[in-house]
């Protein structure tokens, strides 16, 4: 199955005088987002001369260049070949980490609020959040912030009128259409569902950063004491497991 | 013991940069690194560094330290006054300092940011690969923080080598004027020909909201053709973006890596750091250029930074390339004409 033949032809944008952004389309979504990070795999295998880095976002890549080594119009030609042959691509491995997450009570205050507004229970909210196949759209804002793409659209909610000052590091949220992982303490207007033990940014840890851009999530649900247990070792890691990009599109349409 | 410069009484806001931390914009790290390169890279040449060595960006300001163990080779590149153990000394030339020798940096006569360098640079953990301080995420630097009383930077060279000082004439250096070269783009089509015409034709004011994040300007509203929200995407170096109220601001070293305002367009490099001199109330306009022009601007400007060891003469006034030689370097007539 081919999940990119119906986007429009890749776009190349203008980004001064040592970037260039690639745009596969417009708007948030699943498979738009997908095509983005295989390109970005792609570009990233081909070792185009002059790339200094490339940013992932939801539908589009900013690449950076050194215009001592290149230049926009043959790095851009080059960039445009890769995308054109997107659709080629075989199925390509991606990781999806399994988040334990103590959802409600002081680890996730807004839990009940979210369920009362969306007319569902807090057992039913928490039980969709461990559903979804989230998926890493994008990091941005701050070091290591990923924003999740695949909340169920019964829970999309706008962001709180008052935003938190503080909101501890681990909080699993969500606003909007979309929900996060925070990396460290930060002020947040998001909804609080949880917490979760696992730190997606950590400088003591090589790489610090647990997420990477395309990544895909699964909340599982744990107990205060759980949490209190995981969050004792030093050093925790969640588990992880490799999926296959095709399956788990599928798999993340029909959630 | 290791030599270190102790902070008595920073300026403003001083920070330890480099050239940025460079490949963690995917993971949301900013980049962050010198707000005016060339002027970062004037301060290393003084002191033998390489250009992308660790210095410390002053604000308007400079700082006051003392030497602790020594003797240092320290060099400010900046047009303001300093002392060493309250004696007027020159800016824009390598000093060398003994254990217990203080230095004061004044206020900044013109431009915002003014550097110095110590020979050898900073003996500082990197973090991604930089020392580069962001203080909104608080990476890099000395605890990712601006320089405070007390402080006290490890210096990696214990000894300063043993050589005559060097110094610059800063009259070499390109002139700044107010016109900022921009490449339209990457989402110009969300704004009406008007909005445009706007941008490109009238005269913007430096706001008193400027920091190393970005630049709001004042000046006449940019119309947007169809709103201005975008399915936020990656923020390059200069990118003007315009928000709701139609004034644009432009991002500099510590911008955010995402972004959802449409950006009108990109300031060349060089060009974006003769922004981050400019002083609140300073006007200036922009100018349209198109890709092979601002990477002829681009290439001028590395060969005036890999140039600029040939630029120094000795500090006892003796040049090592006389006037001659100087005019004879294509970088020269380049820079000249690049800049004017």
């Amino acid at each position: 199955m081919s999940v990119t033949t119906s986007f429009p032809a890749p776009v190349l944008r203008p980004a001064g005088d040592s970037a260039l952004i690639v745009e596969l389309g417009d708007g948030i979504a699943q498979d738009l987002n997908a095509a983005v990070h295989r390109l970005d795999r792609r570009i990233a295998d081909a070792a185009l001369p002059g790339i200094v880095e490339t940013v992932p976002t939801y539908r589009s890549i900013l690449v950076q260049f050194d215009p001592a080594v290149t230049a926009a119009e043959p790095l851009g030609q080059a960039l445009l070949g890769l995308a054109a042959e997107l659709t080629q691509t075989a199925a390509e491995p991606q990781l999806r980490w399994i988040v334990p997450v103590c959802f409600g009570g002081a680890h996730g205050e807004d839990l009940d609020d979210v369920a009362r507004r969306s007319g569902l229970s807090a057992e039913e909210v928490v039980r969709l959040h461990c559903t979804a196949d989230y998926r890493v759209y994008m990091l941005g804002f701050s070091p290591g912030f990923a924003y999740l793409g695949g909340l169920p659209e019964v829970l999309h909610q706008p962001r709180r009128e008052n935003p938190r000052m503080v909101t501890p590091a681990g909080s699993v949220m969500q606003g909007g259409a979309q929900a996060a992982i925070s990396p460290i303490a930060m002020p947040s207007g998001w909804h609080l569902l949880g917490r979760t033990p696992a730190r997606t940014f950590d400088l003591k840890r090589e790489p610090p950063f647990l997420l990477a851009p395309g990544d895909r999530i699964r909340f599982t649900a744990i107990s205060a004491a759980e949490f209190d247990r995981l969050e004792g070792l030093s050093g925790y890691l969640p588990d992880c497991e490799t999926v296959t990009a095709p399956a788990a599109l599928l798999q993340g349409a029909a959630a | 013991m290791t030599t270190h410069l102790r902070v008595v009484a920073p300026g403003p806001s001083s920070t330890i940069q480099d050239r940025g931390r460079v490949g963690y914009q995917r993971y949301g790290v900013s980049v962050a690194g010198a707000a005016d390169p060339l002027l970062h890279a004037v301060a290393n040449a003084l002191v033998g560094n390489r250009p992308g060595e660790g210095a410390v960006e002053f604000t308007l300001a400079g700082d006051s330290v003392v030497v602790e163990g020594g003797p240092v080779r320290i060099a400010v590149a900046a047009d303001a006054e300093l002392t060493v153990d309250g004696e007027p000394v020159p800016s824009w030339t390598s000093l060398r300092l003994t254990d217990g020798q203080s230095l004061r940096i004044g206020a900044l006569r013109s431009g915002m940011r003014g550097y110095w360098a110590v020979e050898g640079g900073f003996a500082l953990q990197p973090v991604l690969g930089s020392i580069a301080t962001h203080i909104r995420s608080r990476m890099g630097g000395l605890d990712g923080g601006a320089l405070k009383p007390g402080d006290r930077l490890p210096l990696a060279l214990d000894q300063a080598a043993d050589r005559g000082e060097r110094c610059l004439d800063p009259s070499l250096l390109p002139g700044r004027g107010g016109r900022l070269r921009v490449m339209l783009g990457p989402q110009q089509d969300y704004f009406t020909p008007a909005g445009i015409e706007a941008f490109l034709e009238e005269d913007y004011t430096v706001s008193h909201e400027a920091d190393r994040m970005g630049c709001r300007l004042d000046g006449p509203v940019i119309e947007h053709a169809r709103g201005f929200n975008i399915t936020s995407d990656g923020i390059p170096l200069g990118a003007v973006q315009v928000p709701g109220t139609g004034r644009p601001i432009v991002l500099l070293a510590d911008r955010q890596t995402t972004g959802g305002y449409p950006k009108i367009a990109c300031v060349v490099g060089p060009d974006v750091a003769a922004l981050a001199q400019m002083r609140p109330g300073e006007r200036l306009r922009f100018t349209p250029v198109d890709a092979a022009e601002a990477g002829r601007i681009q290439a001028r400007h590395r060969e005036m930074v890999d140039g600029l060891p040939a630029l120094l003469q000795s500090a006892g006034g003796f040049a090592l390339y006389d006037s001659g030689r100087l005019l004879g370097f294509n970088l020269i007539g380049g820079v000249v004409t690049g800049w004017d």
